[in-house]
């Protein structure tokens, strides 16, 4: 179906055009996801009757002028760790099996702002601790293009709804990769913004350092829309800032001359697959072709982002899970004597096994005797990383690289050895740490036919750079090569 | 060199973690850590002396507001998630004797 295949900014101007009405656009989403839900399953949760009552609201809106935003009256759907008032958001996680917030995250009100169809909420792995939307209680999502595979996570099924055509753009949160990753592996276009850029407020913490809400999107002129709506300063949460340079449309030009353009070394050794490398290195040539400077560099440190990484973001999830403890809101077990027993137990039995095994993890390094040595021993070594792209980017405007070591896995491959798992975030996960935005941008496919994508990464606060770099990409990539994003599940 | 976690820190490590585990997933749960110490330990490899420990990555500062209300009653709303309430209140098992 046409009306399907639009992007979110030409559905935006369609509608305000009088082409086509926002109710229309909500039940041609609403049908693409009864033909494919079964097979996908990218949503825990569709509301139906929402949608289309708001549906109504916005068309009389843009009917009679109220809402004239470019987005008004477009479809999106909402991870599952993102609070919607009066819609349930369970992370993914049986201990939220029930939650249904009071209240709706900032970046949900911002977007129902502008004038955006919230369709539902999406599965993710849970609490977002993981890289395959496996750990989800509510069980796998699938990869649109290959329903063996996984989608990837910990956005796998916000990203797996973009591909499937079962949204028009969906908002996903990144902590070590979860926007990026799962972008690279459903041939979709995924931002991670600046931390701070976004706000927090009704994110449901995980580690709070590090994550970070973004859109995920059929290409990156819908990131930057969507980033435009989604950003500034929230007084409800301290670490967002005030962003001068809010208007990241503008970047939005076919021109990367001069743009200096720096490839880690790093990223290009050991572990990396074949394919994914070519492809890689021929959107570098794209970029290269149109006048950007590209060139390999080393940008050091890269292996221990993962250990420094693990070791935060454990530390930082075993405090914020802790709030979880059957008592205010989730999961209580039936039968407990005291206090005590009722929050061990309600916990053991409504986490999965791979949040027990960070809060575990995460309690341990914060643990007095073990303190110094792993929780600050990161925190020192997060300092050198920031550091080390500090160097990066006096030389480089842009950092461009693989987002993930290979194509997206075969379901059940991945959850056997978590360690393996986690090498897999190698590329992702520093960015994080720094603090700095990044992009995934389809660059083709593998000779399985599952996509592969290319990094952008830019110094904090660029933003502007990196979406100009995927976008002349973008444009340069349609003349040349396949263009993964249209090709999912029919 | 292979890290060793003793019984006695898995049981304290868990009631910290405020988790019961089972025997069987407090041996798994021994063993994915030890072998996450071990991989975590790399970073020994780095000399971080002089080095501050950075937990924000941008400056962050004490944010002053006032202590005014903002939000209206939610209480009926918030109560409806509680696994049990009476009376406009959560309840909870005894807490002291």
């Amino acid at each position: 179906m046409e009306l399907l295949e639009l992007s979110a900014l030409e559905l935006g101007r369609r509608i305000r055009a009088g082409e086509i009405s926002a109710v229309e656009a909500v039940q041609a989403s609403l049908s693409r996801i009864k033909e494919v839900e079964k097979d996908v399953h990218a949503y825990v949760t569709v509301d139906e009757e929402g949608a289309l009552t708001r549906a109504r609201e916005v068309q009389k809106q843009i009917a009679d002028g109220t809402l004239n935003g470019p987005l008004a009256g477009v479809p999106a759907a909402v991870k599952d760790n993102i609070c919607t008032a009066g819609l349930l958001t369970t992370c993914g996680s049986k201990i939220l099996g029930n939650f249904v917030p009071a209240y709706s995250a900032q970046a949900v009100e911002s977007l129902e702002r502008a004038g955006v169809i919230v369709l539902g909420k999406t599965n993710m792995d849970e609490f977002a601790m993981g890289s395959t939307t496996e750990t989800s209680a509510w069980g796998v999502t699938r990869n649109p293009h290959n329903l063996a595979h996984v989608p990837g996570g910990s956005s796998g099924g916000s990203c797996a709804a973009v591909a499937a055509k079962e949204c028009f753009f969906a908002l996903g949160s990144d902590t070590g990769g979860s926007i990026r990753q799962p972008s690279s592996f459903c041939g979709v276009t995924g931002l991670k913004p600046t931390y701070g850029t976004v706000s927090r407020y009704g994110l449901v913490a995980y580690g709070s350092s590090l994550d970070q809400i973004g859109p995920i999107a059929k290409n990156v002129g819908d990131c930057a829309a969507i980033l435009e709506i989604l950003a500034g300063r929230d007084e409800k949460d301290s670490t967002s800032v005030a962003r001068a340079d809010g208007r990241f449309t503008e970047a939005l030009t076919d021109d990367v001359r001069g743009l200096r353009v720096g490839i880690p070394g790093d990223y290009l050794g050991e572990g990396l697959d074949g394919e994914v490398r070519a492809a890689v290195l021929k959107a570098a040539d794209v970029l290269k072709e149109k006048g950007a400077s590209v060139e390999e560099f080393d940008l050091s440190l890269t292996e221990y982002a993962i250990p420094a990484y693990y070791t935060i973001a454990s530390a930082e999830a075993s405090s914020n899970l802790s709030r979880f403890d059957g008592v205010k809101y989730g999961y209580r077990t039936k039968e407990f004597d005291g206090l005590h027993q009722m929050y061990k137990r309600s916990r053991s039995e409504g986490f999965g096994p791979e949040v027990k095994r960070r809060i575990m993890l995460g309690s341990f390094v914060l643990s007095s005797g073990y303190y110094d040595a792993y929780y600050l021993k990161a925190l020192r070594t997060k300092a050198l990383i920031r550091q080390a792209f500090d160097r990066a980017f006096e030389k480089y405007d842009v950092i461009l690289g693989p987002v993930a070591p290979t194509t997206a896995p075969k379901l059940g491959e991945s959850l056997s050895d978590p360690l393996k798992m986690y090498l897999g975030d190698i590329y992702t996960i520093s960015a994080n740490l720094a603090g700095i935005p990044g992009i995934s941008v389809p660059c083709g496919t593998d000779s399985k036919g599952l996509p592969i994508g290319v990094q952008l990464l830019g110094d904090c606060f660029k933003e502007k750079n990196i979406l100009r770099a995927a976008y002349s990409y973008e444009r340069g990539r349609a003349d040349t090569a396949s263009d993964p994003a249209k090709k999912a599940v029919e | 060199m292979a890290n060793i976690i003793s019984d006695e820190t898995m049981e304290y490590v868990a009631i910290l973690a405020k988790l019961e585990l089972s025997e069987e997933e407090r041996r798994q749960a021994k063993q994915d850590m030890e072998k996450m110490l071990d991989y975590i330990d790399q970073l020994n490899e780095l000399d971080t002396s002089g080095v501050e420990p950075m937990s924000h990555v941008l400056p962050v500062q004490n944010v002053f507001r006032e202590d005014v209300v903002t939000n209206g009653d939610e209480r009926d709303k918030i109560l409806k998630n509680a696994p049990e309430e009476k009376n406009g209140a959560f309840v909870v098992p005894k807490t002291v004797e």
